[in-house]
C-alpha cells in the first residue's frame, strides 16, 4: 500500500506572475484513492495537469515510479485523464471514442474492438456502443469518458472534478461506481474536487491545498476531526471555530477565555499549548448537543435559534449566543424529536471538553 | 435567367418563344470553354489554398498565444477590407514586375489572397466552439500533435472546411476585377461576360449569367448547409449536457 507511485518534490508552477503551486511536496502511494481538494484557483487541476504533462513545473520534479517526469510529453505518459467537460469526441460514436486511447497505441482494429467492448459491459454502457455521444444522457457520458480513460489499463487515473455536471443522486451512484472500480482494478486514483463529500465518500486520503499550497494531508477522518490549520477548519465548513486564549491549565484541561465565555477542553498528550497563547477552538457541528434547560456543564452557553435547514434527514440548526456569536449545529431528525424547536426560542447548547480541538494560532 | 430563354434578340416584355437557343451558342463558343475551363480549375485550386491557408490561420489563432496576435489577426483578414481595383491593381502591378502577369496561377495566387480570410473566418467560428480540452484529451490518450490534429481537429472542424471550400470557390468563381485585371489571355468566365457585353448586346450574356449564378449559389447554399447541420448538432449537444 505504501509503495510510492509519485512524488512532487518541491513542485513550483507559475503562470506568468501567479504561481499557481508553490513548493509542492506530495507522495502518492500505489493503489490508493487521493483526493486534492480546495477551492477553485488553489491550484488543484494544476497539480493534475501537470502530472498528465499537460502543464511543466517551473521548478522542482516529478517522478512517476522513480523516473522524473518533467520533460517526457503528454502523449508519452501512461496517465489518460477524465475531464470535467469529459472532452468526449462528439464525432466519433460510443465505441471510437472508448477505443481512441489503443488505437493511438497501434493496435489493430480487431483488438481494438474486442478491448473496447469489454470495458463498455465492465461499465454497463454495452448497448451503447454504436450511439453518438450526442445521444446520451450525462451518467452515460460519465461512464463513457471512465472507459476510453480506462481502456488502456494504466496504472494511475487522474480524474478532474467529473461528476461536477451531474444532479446530485447521480453523483452518488457514480461515487459508487467509481469507488468500485478502484478497489476492484487496484490502481491508483488522483481525484479533484472542490466538493468534500465527493472528496470524503471515496477517498483514501485527502490533500487539502489553498493557494498553492498543501495545508493538510490525511485521512478524511483526520481532517475532519483534526484540522491543521484554521483554514482547514473553516474548509470542512460543518466546524464552529471560537477564538480565545488560554487562561490556565489544571490537571489536564486547558480553560480558555473565549467569544461565548469560559471553556474547558481536554489537553492531548502531544499538546504544546502554554497559558497565555491565542488558540481557536474548534467544535465540530454534530458534537453540540441542545437542551432547554440548563445542567450546569462547563461547556454550556444559553443560545437562539435563528433559523433552521433540512437536508433529508440531517437538520442544520443557526443558533446565536448570548454574546452574539454564531453556532451551527447539526443532528439527526430524530435526536430533535424531544425538543420544541422554535425561531427565537431560548435554548442551551453544550459540548463536551474532550470535543474541543484546540489550534494554535499564531 | 428568365431572358436567357427568351428567344427574342433583346430583353423585351411581352416575351417571345421558349428557346435553348442561347445555351447552344454558348456551348458551342470555344472561347466561352476555354474561359469555363480556366474559372474551374482557377476556383478548385483557390478554394484547396485559400481553405488551407485558412484553416492554419484559424488555428493559429486559437491554439497559440503570442505578443503580436492582435496584428497578425488583421493582416490576415486584411484583404477582403481593400478595394477591388486597388487590389487588382497592385497585383498586376506585382505580377507583371515579377513577370508572372498572364499566367492562370497567378490568377490563382490573387484569388487565394482574396479567398484566404473568408475561410478563416468560417473555420475559426467552428473551433471556437471547441472544448480545448477535447485536444488535450487526445494527447493525453497518446496521440501525438500531428496525430491529434488529424484525428481530432480536423474532423470536429470538417464540416466548416468544406463550408470553406464551397464558399471560396464560389467567390472565387464570381470574381471579376482582379481576374480580368491579372489573366491576360487566360479568362475566367467572368472576363468573358465583360468583353462579349462589351461588344453588342448578346443574350448570351444572359445564360452564361445564369449557369454563373446557378453555380454560386448551389455552393453557398452547400456551404450554408453544411454550417446549420453542424449548429443543429451543436445546439443538441448542449441541450443533453
Amino acid at each position: 500500500m505504501s509503495e510510492r507511485l509519485v512524488e512532487f518534490d518541491g513542485v513550483v508552477k507559475r503562470f506568468g506572475d501567479v504561481t499557481a503551486v508553490e513548493r509542492m511536496h506530495l507522495e502518492i502511494h500505489k493503489g490508493e484513492f487521493l483526493a486534492i481538494m480546495g477551492s477553485s484557483g488553489c491550484g488543484k487541476t494544476t497539480t493534475l495537469r501537470m502530472l498528465a504533462g499537460l502543464d511543466t513545473p517551473s521548478d522542482g520534479e516529478i517522478r512517476l515510479s522513480g523516473q522524473r517526469m518533467n520533460e517526457v510529453k503528454a502523449s508519452e505518459r501512461d496517465t489518460p485523464m477524465v475531464w470535467q467537460t469529459l472532452a468526449l469526441f462528439p464525432f466519433l460514436n460510443v465505441i471510437k471514442n472508448v477505443e481512441f486511447g489503443l488505437k493511438m497505441r497501434g493496435l489493430d482494429a480487431p483488438a481494438r474492438n474486442k478491448k473496447a467492448r469489454e470495458w463498455l459491459e465492465r461499465l454497463e454502457i454495452e448497448e451503447f456502443a454504436e450511439r453518438d455521444i450526442s445521444q446520451l444522457s450525462g451518467g452515460q457520458r460519465q461512464r463513457v469518458a471512465l472507459a476510453r480513460a480506462l481502456v488502456t489499463e494504466p496504472e494511475i487515473l487522474l480524474l478532474d472534478e467529473p461528476l461536477s455536471a451531474l444532479d446530485a443522486n447521480l453523483v452518488v451512484r457514480m461515487q459508487g461506481v467509481l469507488s468500485r472500480l478502484q478497489k476492484e482494478l487496484g490502481i491508483t486514483f488522483v481525484y479533484v474536487t472542490h466538493s468534500q463529500s465527493e472528496a470524503f465518500a471515496m477517498a483514501d486520503r485527502v490533500v487539502i491545498m489553498s493557494k498553492g499550497r498543501i495545508e493538510q494531508i490525511g485521512t478524511p477522518k483526520e481532517v475532519y476531526r483534526a484540522p491543521a490549520s484554521r483554514f482547514v477548519a473553516e474548509f470542512i465548513g460543518s466546524n464552529n471555530i471560537l477564538d480565545g486564549s488560554v487562561s490556565k491549565i489544571e490537571n489536564g484541561v486547558l480553560v480558555i477565555d473565549s467569544s461565548v465565555g469560559h471553556l474547558q477542553a481536554t489537553a492531548t498528550p502531544d499538546s504544546t499549548i502554554n497559558v497565555g497563547e491565542s488558540v481557536s477552538a474548534i467544535v465540530s457541528s454534530d458534537n453540540i448537543v441542545l437542551s432547554e434547560t440548563s445542567k450546569q456543564l462547563p461547556n454550556e452557553v444559553r443560545c437562539q435559534v435563528i433559523s433552521e435547514e433540512f437536508i433529508g434527514s440531517v437538520v442544520t440548526l443557526y443558533v446565536e449566543t448570548e454574546q452574539g456569536v454564531e453556532l451551527k449545529i447539526q443532528k439527526q431528525q430524530r435526536e430533535l424529536d424531544t425538543l420544541d424547536i422554535q425561531i427565537g426560542k431560548p435554548l442551551w447548547a453544550s459540548w463536551q471538553a474532550k470535543n474541543i480541538y484546540l489550534l494554535a494560532t499564531t | 435567367m428568365i431572358f436567357s430563354f427568351n428567344s427574342d434578340r433583346f430583353p423585351t416584355i411581352p416575351l417571345g418563344s421558349f428557346t435553348w437557343k442561347w445555351y447552344e451558342t454558348i456551348f458551342n463558343d470555344p472561347d466561352v470553354w476555354d474561359a469555363a475551363r480556366t474559372s474551374v480549375i482557377v476556383a478548385l485550386c483557390t478554394a484547396v489554398l485559400a481553405t488551407f491557408i485558412g484553416f492554419c490561420t484559424a488555428y493559429t489563432d486559437f491554439r497559440y498565444r503570442f505578443r503580436f496576435k492582435n496584428a497578425y489577426l488583421a493582416l490576415a483578414l486584411l484583404p477582403p477590407t481593400i478595394p477591388l481595383i486597388i487590389m487588382a491593381l497592385a497585383m498586376l502591378a506585382w505580377f507583371s514586375r515579377i513577370g508572372a502577369s498572364g499566367q492562370i496561377w497567378s490568377i490563382i495566387i490573387a484569388h487565394t489572397v482574396l479567398c484566404s480570410p473568408f475561410a478563416m473566418a468560417v473555420i475559426r467560428l467552428r473551433l471556437q466552439q471547441m472544448d480545448s480540452s477535447l485536444e488535450a484529451a487526445a494527447w493525453n490518450l497518446g496521440a501525438s500533435e500531428w496525430r491529434a490534429m488529424r484525428y481530432v481537429v480536423v474532423p470536429f472542424v470538417m464540416p466548416a472546411i468544406i463550408s470553406a471550400l464551397c464558399l471560396t470557390m464560389a467567390v472565387s468563381f464570381d470574381e471579376f476585377a482582379v481576374a480580368w485585371f491579372v489573366s491576360g489571355l487566360n479568362k475566367t468566365i467572368p472576363v468573358i461576360i465583360l468583353e462579349i457585353l462589351q461588344g453588342n448586346i448578346d443574350p448570351q450574356i444572359n445564360a452564361i449569367g445564369s449557369i454563373v449564378f446557378i453555380t454560386s449559389m448551389t455552393l453557398v447554399i452547400v456551404a450554408q448547409l453544411f454550417f446549420m447541420t453542424r449548429q443543429k448538432s451543436s445546439v443538441q449537444f448542449n441541450a443533453n449536457v
